[in-house]
């Protein structure tokens, strides 16, 4: 018991850290990527190649001043970083970025716990994570805090009822709600590959995308008509935080589709020898962070009844007749 | 009333100008960028470039300008100040020459009137200091500049 007790816990301090790191440096890709998309350098001041520049920017976070304006709910206004942050670490917990490899003569498998039912878990999880948002800007007392976080309810809502239908066609392909079942049962062939299932493949991502409040979904904090929308009166490590739990949700959704469609730790077509397990997932969920920066830099920002529209009457739309579509083909023809 | 030729791309069309996008900007990304690092690296302004000013002096050290007030006459944002005064054997030289430059428009009319030659705008483009007085360039500033 006591030995399970301490693997867990330094399995989770390392995997902390290593996100921490990954999120701070998705921040560095983000700038320097968007840079060169505009023909711009991107940072390159802070170290080479501006690579110490997530450092240097954390380190500003906690020196700067931190207001609390008059008139806010204090303890929500505290809470809502916090709220915003815990459930994008939490997501990390159930994702097998790995197999597993023996050290001092134990067996230690590369993800904190496999739960039986980790997606149920992660779709409660993602839920949880528009409080964040919500409260921060509630709490606030500011009209465009408010305005931003009235629409991230909304588009959250919407986004997360077609997100969660999407993934039931995974559910029906796998049999399974464990992750690492669903990946083990892409050894040889994604899941993307299957017939059919490129279709919830996109709507996953399309839908993702809003989820987190990425670029063309970012409405709750549209720079042009809100000016920041919820975090406007945050400063300091709280702001920092609000933007740590956006890359960190940025990050575990690459993880989160690895698992899902893209084999998680398997190469395509062939079997994956063991050391190459962890560095296959990392290579995946990098792609999609970086397509992730790809398209904010090449898409605008749609129009809130847009964005409405398109949740409701196209996404959802698709994603039932998803389910049916694969849910037919699975069992009559395949 | 111009009719408008609409070309409706239908549902199935409507992703294909979304990878085009994508396409674009990936191509983008392999393009140099064309920032000037600018302390390490300057631009090199055009000759005729209007900069701050300079009094031009004679090979003897002279200055040239004769304090005819023609500058200050067809400055149209009225920075120039001259006082003219005589030296003993009848030359005449600004005693006081003021350009206030926070206020110059850098038109260069002041170069055009000079009957003497005695003013141009220099390429130079970085001036800066901490008080508005720094920038009220006097006779002598704008000599040695």
């Amino acid at each position: 018991m006591l030995d399970f007790v301490i693997e867990s816990v330094i399995k989770v301090v390392v995997v902390f850290a290593v996100l921490m790191l990954f999120v701070a440096y998705t921040t560095w890709i983000e700038r320097k990527v968007l840079g060169r998309i505009q023909v711009r350098h991107g940072p390159n001041r802070v170290g080479p190649f501006g690579l110490l520049q997530p450092i240097a920017d954390g380190l500003k976070g906690f020196f700067k001043e931190d207001i609390i304006p008059s008139n806010t709910d204090r303890l929500l206004y505290a809470l809502a970083p916090a709220l915003s942050i815990i459930p994008a670490l939490l997501v990390v917990a159930v994702i097998p970025f790995g197999d597993q490899f023996t050290l001092f003569g134990r067996t230690i498998t590369m993800r904190i716990t496999d739960i039986n039912v980790g997606l149920l878990y992660i779709l409660g999880l993602a839920g949880l994570g528009e409080y964040g948002v919500m409260l921060g800007g509630w709490a606030s007392n500011n009209r465009y805090g408010l305005l931003g976080s009235l629409r991230t309810a909304a588009q959250m809502i919407s986004y997360e009822l077609a997100l969660g239908i999407t993934l039931i066609s995974v559910i029906m392909v796998s049999g399974s709600l464990s992750l690492v079942e669903i990946v083990e049962a892409q050894a040889g062939l994604w899941n993307v590959f299957k017939p059919i299932l490129w279709v919830p493949f996109i709507l996953y991502i399309i839908c993702g995308l809003a989820e987190i409040n990425r670029t063309p979904f970012d409405m709750p904090e549209a720079e042009s008509e809100l000016a920041c929308g919820f975090n406007i009166e945050y400063s300091s490590m709280k702001f920092a935080m609000f933007f740590m739990a956006e890359y960190a949700h940025a990050i575990s959704l690459a993880a989160l589709i690895t698992c899902l469609f893209l084999g998680g730790w398997n190469l395509p077509f062939v079997a994956t020898p063991g050391f190459l397990k962890l560095p296959v997932f990392l290579a995946k969920v990098f792609a999609l962070v970086f397509f992730f920066v790809w398209e904010r830099g090449t898409f605008p920002r749609l129009r809130y009844d847009q964005i409405m529209r398109f949740g409701w009457k196209v996404l959802m739309p698709i994603a039932l007749a998803n389910i049916v579509v694969v849910g037919l083909y699975y069992t009559v023809i395949a | 009333m111009i009719p408008v030729k609409s070309r409706r791309i239908g549902f199935f069309g409507t992703p294909l100008p979304l990878l085009k996008g994508l396409l674009f900007t990936l191509s983008r990304l392999f393009t140099k960028p064309v920032t000037y690092q600018y302390p390490e690296q300057k631009r090199q302004p055009a000759d005729r470039w209007r900069g701050l000013h300079r009094l031009k002096t004679t090979d003897a050290g002279q200055l040239k300008c004769v304090a005819c007030g023609l500058c200050e006459a067809v400055c149209p944002a009225n920075v120039i100040t001259v006082e003219a005064k005589e030296t003993p054997d009848g030359r005449r030289f600004p005693n006081r020459f003021v350009v206030e430059v926070t206020r110059c428009i850098f038109c260069g009319y002041c170069q055009e009137a000079c009957p003497k030659d005695a003013i141009e705008l220099t390429t130079n483009y970085e001036f800066c200091g901490y008080t508005r007085e720094e920038f009220h360039m006097t006779r002598d500033v704008l000599a040695r500049n």
